[in-house]
């Protein structure tokens, strides 16, 4: 009975969804179309990427690294999977959604296999390693890719089709991975495995104590991380007809800090708002692209003096809107 | 052998400038246990002062001359960018650090993270994002021993390299406030209860830290021709492997770190391929980490509660 229930469920939001991809591409223009779908993407990235920086409190700042190995993944494998699929199948939209979500899951297990391979050594170690090898991590993970020539190398990879990556990425399909997304890291933060990765944010040593498996939290929750940023990744690739190198350079990592900064550090309805606030103001900002960065730096740093929790802090928004006392978001304490 | 002992000549004038930056790392990280970002921003801000300095004391008309430009003008275009860097070291410390100074340990990172963004894309408004070529202020001269080509461009480095990390070294070990940077690094809490003027000292080392890198900035230019406004991302990065590969917070390991890395990366670029000769630096940190994340010269540090 329960099953049926969550199926009717699950059933029903896909529907909305879909009512609103309708109503989305008969009321907006394809410009703004555009802006909508880079901010559901946002919101998987500072979703997944607050998991491993605000919950568990180890901070990466490469994760467009992990974004480029989705989107490169995903890529790859949807070209490879569309020709023996299209041939059992036809052409309809089931053999593309078979496509689409398959080279999108092989993406996520890529990033979640690089994610794995990153953190394993620099999680281990206590103190802000993870930073410094994520940072190197995006960096070379872009040199590689340019430097892959079966990935096209610089120019990018566009599959075999002269006219690039089909474009699968729609309204639907975003928004039905955001909701996937945000419901398994809401689920994972509120179960007591996310009560582990809490406790190790606030204490390491005392999390420890409790014999708490820290390590392996860590560089779970890290992978899983990793993972969400391919998926991102490679909806971000069937949008654009092709995935280029350079769409994932540092900058990109900094958007996605900003994003999670923003709405507040280990708050998973503050991510979601920092999506939203990154992909408009990137907009709102496309004249003065050479000061956006400028101006984010400065807001990076004038949020961390003046309010370093966040607009949220821990909080969710629902939990302030039922005005119920949320569990009390516990001021992170330094351990000497 | 000739071409080993040519990449070895190269390994250690590029690795001396990484052990120059290095050290601002790992003094900061040994006393505020925080990442300083912004340190390779520092040294890029470093080569660009020189780079006008350079460009105002007339630079130009002696290379239009055919002379060389005199010593004492290239000492004073060093000098005034070390300063310059000290300045600016000790104002984003006061600035952006103290504030935070206390807050959890995400805050300053993210803070930090934020002022080097912040220089970087200053750096490009003002300086252009075009890569410039570095003033020649010290004309080269080549010569060859033993068939390998030295020029005195990577000896002058190893030389001013290695007198500025001697004063360090007498400079913390023998002044006052080298022995109060000392203490604060033992344990902040018990040299404040001392009378020890923690900003002060604080201070000091950001000031020391950043003129290093500035002086690595100089010769940095000297020694790749070209300098531009993203330069201290990799590089700053490197420094910092290689403070961690000598043991962060040990200055010694500083030195021994950078000089490997330096070492690591010509070898890599002459034997492997010049494209690895950055993944090199991440390889060797990823091993440290795994193997002896104390670094070389660490001390194993017992974590109390």
């Amino acid at each position: 009975m329960r099953a049926v229930i969550r199926v009717a469920i699950a059933a029903c939001v896909l529907l909305v969804i879909y009512a609103l991809q309708c109503g989305v591409q008969a009321g907006f223009t394809e410009y703004v179309q555009r802006i909508i779908l880079l901010a559901g993407i946002n919101v998987i990235l500072a979703v997944g990427l607050n998991l491993i920086n605000g919950t568990t409190g180890q901070f990466s700042i490469g994760h467009a690294g992990f974004m480029a190995v989705g989107a490169y993944g995903a890529a790859f494998v949807g070209v490879q999977l569309a020709k023996p699929v299209h041939g059992a199948l036809g052409s309809g939209p089931l053999a593309e959604a078979i496509v689409f979500n398959g080279a999108l899951l092989a993406g996520a297990l890529f990033a979640g296999i690089s994610g794995l391979i990153v953190g394993m050594p620099s999680l281990r170690l206590r103190g802000d390693y993870l930073a410094v090898v994520t940072l190197g991590f995006g960096e070379i993970i872009r040199i590689l890719f340019n430097n892959a020539t079966f990935l096209g190398s610089a120019t990018g990879y566009f599959g075999d089709d002269p006219s690039g990556l089909p474009a699968y990425t729609n309204f639907f399909w975003v928004f039905a991975w955001v909701t996937v997304i945000v419901i398994l890291i809401h689920n994972l933060t509120f179960s007591q495995t996310g009560r582990s990765l809490t406790a190790i944010r606030e204490d390491e040593i005392a999390a420890e104590a409790m014999a708490t498996p820290t390590t392996r939290l860590k560089v779970t929750a890290f992978a899983i991380s990793a993972a969400t940023a391919g998926i991102a990744g490679g909806l971000f690739a069937h949008m654009q007809a092709g995935v280029r190198p350079e769409d994932f350079r540092f900058e990109k990592s900094i958007d996605m800090v900003v994003m999670i900064i923003v709405g507040g550090l280990g708050s998973i309805s503050g991510a979601i708002l920092g999506g939203i606030f990154v992909a408009v103001s990137l907009e709102l900002m496309r004249d003065l692209q050479q000061y956006r960065l400028v101006l984010y730096a400065l807001l990076l740093i004038v949020i961390m003096i003046v309010r370093p929790e966040g607009l949220l802090g821990t909080r969710e928004l629902h939990h302030l809107l039922r005005r119920k006392k949320a569990p009390k978001p516990a001021a992170p304490t330094e351990s000497s | 052998m000739t071409q080993l002992l040519q990449q070895i000549i190269n390994g250690l004038s590029l690795g001396s400038i990484y052990a120059l930056i290095a050290l601002g790392y790992t003094m900061v990280y040994g006393i505020l246990k925080l990442i300083n970002f912004a340190h390779g921003e520092v040294f890029m801000v470093g080569a660009y002062t020189g780079f006008y300095a350079a460009g105002a004391l007339g630079v130009a008309r002696f290379e239009a001359n055919n002379q060389g430009f005199p010593l004492y003008l290239a000492i004073l275009v060093l000098l005034i960018a070390m300063a310059a860097a000290a300045l600016l070291g000790m104002t984003i410390e006061f600035l952006a650090y103290r504030p935070v100074r206390s807050a959890p340990r995400l805050t300053p990172l993210i803070t930090a993270i934020g002022v080097s963004l912040f220089l970087q894309n200053v750096g490009m408004l003002l300086f252009s994002p075009n890569p410039q070529r570095y003033p020649a202020i010290l004309s080269e001269v080549r010569f060859e021993v033993l068939g390998v080509i030295v020029t005195n461009i990577k000896l002058t480095i190893f030389a001013v390299a290695l007198c500025l990390m001697l004063g360090l070294h007498l400079f913390v070990q023998k002044t006052w406030t080298g022995r109060a940077m000392r203490a604060l690094s033992f344990n902040i809490d018990a040299a404040k209860l001392m009378g020890i003027d923690t900003n002060r000292v604080i201070r000091s080392t950001f000031a020391i830290g950043s003129g290093l890198a500035a002086a690595g900035g100089i010769l940095f230019g000297l020694d790749q021709i070209t300098i531009n406004p993203l330069m201290g991302v990799l590089t700053g990065l490197k420094a910092f492997v290689a403070a961690v590969l000598g043991g962060i917070g040990s200055i010694p390991g500083a030195v021994v770190g950078g000089l490997l890395i330096g070492l690591a990366e010509q070898l890599t670029a002459g034997y492997l391929s010049p494209e690895y000769r950055d993944a090199i630096t991440f390889v060797i940190l990823i091993l440290i980490l795994l193997l002896k994340p104390e670094g070389l010269l660490g001390v194993v540090r017992v974590e109390k509660v």
